[in-house]
């Protein structure tokens, strides 16, 4: 049996289209089913879907074989030990630094050795500062991070951005372009090894699928 | 009092009754299949000055070595983090032997962090090296030692992947790759992350056969059958490569002639290890398990750093982690129970009953419904002046 992890939201919406070219067809709807663990058209092959976040976990321990996950999800989660096979090319947006527009751009009398920035990338956004030597106070945040700034709780923040409507729409700009992102398709070490047979084919289709389609 | 003093740090356990008894006769099971096989087992020390401990070993194991100042000299000591490097000193610096020397070793270590989520900071490594052998004998030696050793620990469901360290070496050599982008290619490769890999060699400028094996590493792993495919695509690159690769397949070719119920590949893209393997690399797994359950390689060059070059091969393994995959222990141990008395027969009996190997309880108190709250499913029980072991009620 081939476990497969998906990401909940836009990533799953275009994750299917390719899954759908490996000949892998969930049973059910992935939309309304109540189901955690959905069989396919594919034999021996499953699906779970699971937050974004999650599917670097689910993958590392074999709980699923491969999975498919945002670059900045796995840039999160540092992605030890786990196989990054291949831009699958999907789910396509950019990570930025984004800050309210009628702040003093730095130089004009605002030093900027200490930022406060609002983020749910935590490891990316300390690294991202680090190699840049600003000293940054990373205020961890799960959601509207476009919400900090206005309100004081952030000088900058750093987020997912695909067509810059939300920032735009709450007075922020981006000021920092930290890396682009799309989903990439990821495997379990052992796996790969342990279930070749079943896993090349799936994964060939699955990456062949990706750069055709 | 405070709730939370009993927790233990993180990746920290104890082993309780039952589990310590069975893992103590699992550790001498394996210990004397070790010796069995000519290994002697060698205690290094648990703490050492941290320029001996981490001599000739990459930059993660300094990571994960634990390090404190000595208060006797002010020096820095690390505690050891990995047992393999202590072997090698203990080759080169003691036993200056010229024939080949065999060193086995089963104890703690400790790490600042665990190699895996929820997996220990202070496994149990247990492991056999073989030092003074070159050649690709003592490859399949030690391989067919480990198999042997997870054999007798109860896996005979195995899937072993065998690489060579040295293809990668020989092809970023002869690409005149430096030693950062190597370390950065060895990365990329280790995640098998393609378009990474696709991405440097594309920024740098390298000769045509040696990218073109490089960008096809990430690609070469299968089943021990596709090898001969795999060495005709990297046949226009250089001697070493070719030799790297000789090695690999005569291994290959031997063990699964030896073990054909494991299930062997090849992986030529696993190139990270401790950074101080160079030759032949591999690792056992098995079903249920996402990591290896025991790895090895050649490192010839960590004995160098202590004045004495030898070539080495070994192999280690977490005794925690087999322990934890063979499954449910043995139950307790049954005892015979020794009901309260000053008679000298009954001591005698006793005594006799241990030396066969017997566990015997003595009652401390007149209560004899103890005995079986402290596991005991047979009594001692005196008929014509005469101990004998008779089966307790209920059992």
């Amino acid at each position: 049996m081939v476990t497969i992890a998906l990401s909940k939201g836009r990533i799953l919406e275009e994750s299917l289209p390719l899954l759908e070219r490996a000949g892998i067809v969930p049973v059910e709807d992935l939309g309304k089913t109540r189901k955690l663990i959905v069989g396919t058209t594919a034999p021996d092959v499953q699906v779970v879907v699971i937050r974004a976040a999650d599917v670097p976990t689910y993958v590392r321990y074999g709980a699923a074989d491969i999975g498919i996950a945002g670059k900045d999800v796995l840039m999160e989660d540092g992605g030890d030990g786990l196989y990054e096979l291949a831009d699958l090319g999907i789910a396509r947006c950019r990570l930025m630094v984004a800050e309210p527009r009628e702040r003093p751009p730095a130089g004009e009398g605002h030093s900027w050795t200490r930022l406060r920035v609002a983020t749910k990338y935590v490891r990316i956004a300390q690294r991202h500062f680090d190699a840049k030597g600003i000293q940054a106070d990373i205020v961890h945040l799960y959601g509207s991070m476009e919400l900090a700034p206005l309100v004081g709780l952030a000088d900058r923040i750093v987020d997912l951005v695909s067509s810059g409507k939300t920032l735009a729409a709450n007075g922020l700009v981006e000021v920092e372009h930290i890396v682009d992102v799309s989903a990439w398709l990821v495997a379990n070490r052992a796996a790969v090894k342990m279930k070749y047979k079943a896993l090349r084919p799936v994964i060939e289709c699955l990456v062949g699928g990706a750069m055709h389609g | 009092m405070k709730r939370d003093r009993w927790l233990l740090p993180d990746g920290i356990e104890e082993m309780l009754p039952p589990a310590a008894r069975h893992a103590e006769r699992v550790r001498r099971h394996l210990l004397d299949l070790l010796d069995s096989w000519g290994y002697e087992l060698i205690m290094p020390p648990l703490i050492e000055y941290l320029e001996s401990l981490l001599t000739g070993v990459g930059e993660e194991l300094d990571l994960k070595t634990f390090k404190l100042t000595d208060q006797l000299t002010g020096r820095m000591m690390g505690v050891r983090a990995d047992m393999t490097p202590q072997a090698a000193r203990i080759d080169a610096h003691y036993l200056r032997r010229e024939a080949p020397v065999r060193l086995c070793y089963l104890g703690p270590v400790l790490r600042t962090r665990p190699d895996e989520f929820g997996g220990a900071r202070e496994p149990l490594q247990l492991g056999a090296e073989l030092f003074g052998e070159a050649g690709t004998r003592g490859d399949g030696e030690v391989l067919r030692l480990m198999l042997a050793l997870l054999g007798r620990a109860g896996f005979d469901d195995l899937h072993v992947d065998i690489g060579h360290v040295g293809v990668f070496h020989a092809l970023t050599r002869e690409a005149g790759i430096d030693k950062a982008g190597e370390r950065e290619l060895s990365q990329a490769l280790h995640r098998k992350a393609k378009p990474e890999v696709e991405a440097m060699l594309k920024s740098w400028s390298l000769p045509d056969a040696q990218r073109n094996g490089l960008r096809a590493l990430a690609d070469l792993h299968g089943p021990l059958e596709e090898l001969p495919a795999a060495m005709a695509r990297l046949a226009d690159t250089g001697r070493s490569v070719r030799a790297a690769l000789e090695d690999l397949a005569d291994v290959g070719r031997r063990l699964a002639h030896l073990h054909p119920a494991v299930r062997w590949h090849f992986d030529l893209a696993e190139v990270n290890g401790y950074g101080y393997y160079t030759g032949i690399v591999f690792a056992a797994y098995t079903p249920g398990y996402g990591q290896a359950v025991a790895q090895g390689g050649r490192y010839d060059e960590i004995g160098r750093a202590f004045g004495r070059s030898r070539p080495a091969v070994g192999f280690s393994s977490d005794l925690r982690v087999l322990l934890r995959l063979q499954g449910h222990p043995d139950p307790a141990a049954k005892a015979i129970f020794a009901p309260l008395s000053d008679d000298d027969a009954l001591l005698a009996t006793v005594k006799k009953l241990r030396e066969q190997g017997e566990r015997v309880i003595e009652a401390l108190r007149g209560d004899p419904a103890e005995a079986a709250r402290m596991g005991c499913d047979r009594m001692l029980f005196q008929e014509n002046g005469h101990w004998t072991v008779t089966a307790m009620k209920g059992h």
